[in-house]
């Protein structure tokens, strides 16, 4: 069987085959099937962000386990990307919580300067777009997901300076795009403001 | 207003670092090994009389779910498994635990996997969290190069290990059975209960799965005492709680605060009140996506806690605090949320998989209008029909908001659906 990019077979890198026996050995010993997500996410990136079918073929192989099993759990969860992605992968929450922040404005910033739409890669294989539900950043809505780092209370022209950034090859601060400390309120905590204390 | 002095997580935002020195500083790793030496009974005791409810949403008690671990060593081992997939949308509390405050994690894993016998703990953090579990994973390498974990740990003579599971995007595996599924190495689908989790739970082994605020604020009640936390908040709901106030308020944050404040109080004192003025608010969703929101009446002198948002008809949840001034779509706010669940059904109960997917289609119509009146009470109806049919909550957890909505906005709805029938007429 050979993967959508040509590749007859996959093999995991000397390095990440000895991150891969890590992973496992977190697990009791005939349960290995546990380390079948780490693997197939180390497969991923090693893949160029997706995975094809003889790298889950080979994860299931290293496993022990039927492929079925293995090719189950990557189409079960939305992480796994089973096509090719783009160098970066955006991924804008439009869940309520960020919905209420106007991620409206992200998402309109992502097309004006990405000129793709959700699940599309841009022609130069730059970006990936996609709208994902919550990421777990909701007091600092509206955010996008880029290559797993969180871009944070954004709005249209914070978004667009970030992602003109990243095709500029710059890598720009992740984070709150205001002045803010992470998810303290702006201006200043309201709490443990002599620092110190506690248990 | 909760006292600095009895705040739990004073790392909350990462003020300082989150390493061990830093931690320790923070009191963090002190005195462990004599917390250990009082033994599991003493250590499950002291849990119960501190009155803490579990922080994932579902408010059991925490002494008394470790207490349901077997007491005889068998030739099955125990497990402790940390539920830190966080992904209700309005949450995210855990995550400025576990990036700012691992080692309160890690501590709190040691003592709770020794009370309730485990030998090792297994933290599954959704994968979307990579920041977070790189942190966390730090701290754990710096705990087992510290000696407090792993062998002898803290000089205990106990053996315990503690290891980072990464998810890679399901909501439903923050319910427990789906998560223990998806540590196996399997597809994210809640199991049947009986069997609970703390007779056959992860590779058929005794585990117990508690979220990760539970665990985090565990060390800090064993060093400060039972009767402490048990002295803040109100009885049946005490202690503090990291509440995450999102949506329509001038400074939208995470803090932390006693289980009870006033729910306007919070969201005055803290996130800089609501945009235009508490006039200016038409609901609050108070306990996350799942539960059912509050119109402005009720939140005007609501309490944050379990028994007192369970007596107007929601929930405490996870304390994520969705706030909507009168500028909102109330209804169009909630079919978002339905959208939500029928992306993460995980398809394996027909009512969920399929009502989920109904209720958005219906919701979706209900935001223009264009549905008959009659309609309502049927989605009502077929909320009625999902809840409590299926394998786990998520399926109650999709019905309850639309239940709210109708409860509190009912007026509303029909009108929109007035005014629809009546541009179409014309």
């Amino acid at each position: 069987m050979t993967g959508g990019n040509g590749q007859a077979t996959f093999e995991f890198t000397a390095e990440n085959k000895a991150v891969a026996e890590k992973i496992i050995a977190k697990y009791p010993q005939g349960r290995q099937a546990s380390a079948v997500m780490p693997l197939l996410d180390l497969a991923q990136k090693q893949n160029g962000g997706w995975l094809n079918v003889p790298a889950i073929e080979m994860v299931a192989a290293m496993l022990d386990m039927p492929y079925i099993r293995a090719y189950e759990v990557a189409t079960f969860y939305t992480m796994y990307h089973l096509e090719p992605v783009g160098k970066h992968v955006v991924e804008i929450c439009t869940t309520t919580p960020c919905w209420l922040r106007n991620c409206g404005e992200v998402e309109r910033a992502c097309r004006d300067v990405l000129g793709i739409d959700y699940g599309e890669t841009t022609p130069d294989g730059l970006f990936t777009l996609h709208e994902v539900e919550c990421l777990g950043a909701c007091v600092n809505a509206p955010m996008v997901s880029i290559d797993r780092e969180y871009y944070e209370d954004l709005d249209y022209d914070s978004t667009k300076q970030v992602l003109e950034a990243f095709k500029r090859g710059e890598k720009p601060r992740a984070g709150p795009q205001v002045d803010r400390q992470t998810s303290a309120p702006v201006g200043g905590a309201t709490t443990l403001v002599k620092s110190g204390g506690g248990a | 207003m909760l006292r600095d002095e009895d705040r739990i997580f004073t790392n909350l935002y990462g003020q300082e670092s989150w390493n061990l020195d830093a931690a320790r500083k923070r009191g963090d790793w002190d005195g462990t090994k004599e917390i250990l030496a009082r033994g599991r009974d003493e250590i499950i005791k002291e849990m119960k009389d501190s009155g803490l409810r579990g922080r994932g949403g579902a408010g059991f008690p925490t002494g008394l779910k470790w207490s349901f671990m077997p007491k005889e060593k068998s030739d099955r081992p125990a497990y402790l498994v940390v539920n830190a997939d966080e992904g209700e949308p309005g949450t995210c509390k855990d995550r400025d635990m576990m990036r700012h405050d691992p080692h309160k994690l890690v501590e709190g894993c040691l003592v709770a996997g020794f009370a309730m016998g485990a030998c090792a703990a297994y933290i599954y953090i959704r994968g979307e969290f990579a920041q977070e579990a790189d942190n966390l994973e730090g701290a754990i390498a710096e705990a087992y190069e510290a000696g407090l974990i792993g062998k002898n740990a803290c000089g205990s003579g106990y053996d315990f290990d503690v290891y980072v599971h990464r998810g890679a995007g399901a909501y439903i595996c923050g319910e427990e059975t789906a998560l223990i599924e998806s540590l196996e190495g399997k597809k994210g689908q809640p199991r049947l209960k009986p069997p609970f989790p703390a007779n056959v739970g992860v590779w058929g082994c005794p585990t117990t799965v508690n979220n990760v605020e539970s665990i985090a604020v565990a060390p800090t009640i064993l060093r400060r005492g039972g009767a402490w936390f048990a002295g803040i908040g109100r009885p049946n709901n005490t202690g503090t709680k990291v509440f995450c106030i999102s949506g329509h308020v001038n400074k939208p944050c995470n803090v932390e605060e006693e289980m009870g404040i006033p729910m306007r109080e919070l969201i005055e004192r803290h996130a800089g009140g609501v945009r235009g003025g508490w006039d200016n608010l038409l609901a609050v969703i108070p306990g996350g996506a799942s539960v059912p929101l509050l119109p402005k009446s009720i939140c005007d002198d609501v309490l944050m806690d379990f028994d007192s948002l369970k007596a107007v008809q929601s929930g405490l949840g996870t304390a994520a605090v969705v706030v909507m001034d009168k500028s909102t779509d109330v209804v169009k706010a909630i079919a978002r949320l339905s959208k939500f669940y029928k992306h993460e059904s995980c398809g394996q109960c027909t009512p969920c998989r399929e009502g989920t997917g109904w209720m958005w289609r219906v919701m979706e119509r209900l935001v223009t209008g264009n549905a008959r009146a009659e309609e309502i009470d049927l989605l009502l109806e077929v909320t009625k029909q999902v809840e409590g049919h299926t394998i786990c909550a998520l399926g109650d957890a999709a019905a309850w908001p639309i239940q709210g909505l109708i409860r509190h906005f009912r007026p509303e709805i029909e009108q929109r659906i007035a005014t629809y029938q009546k541009q179409a007429a014309e």
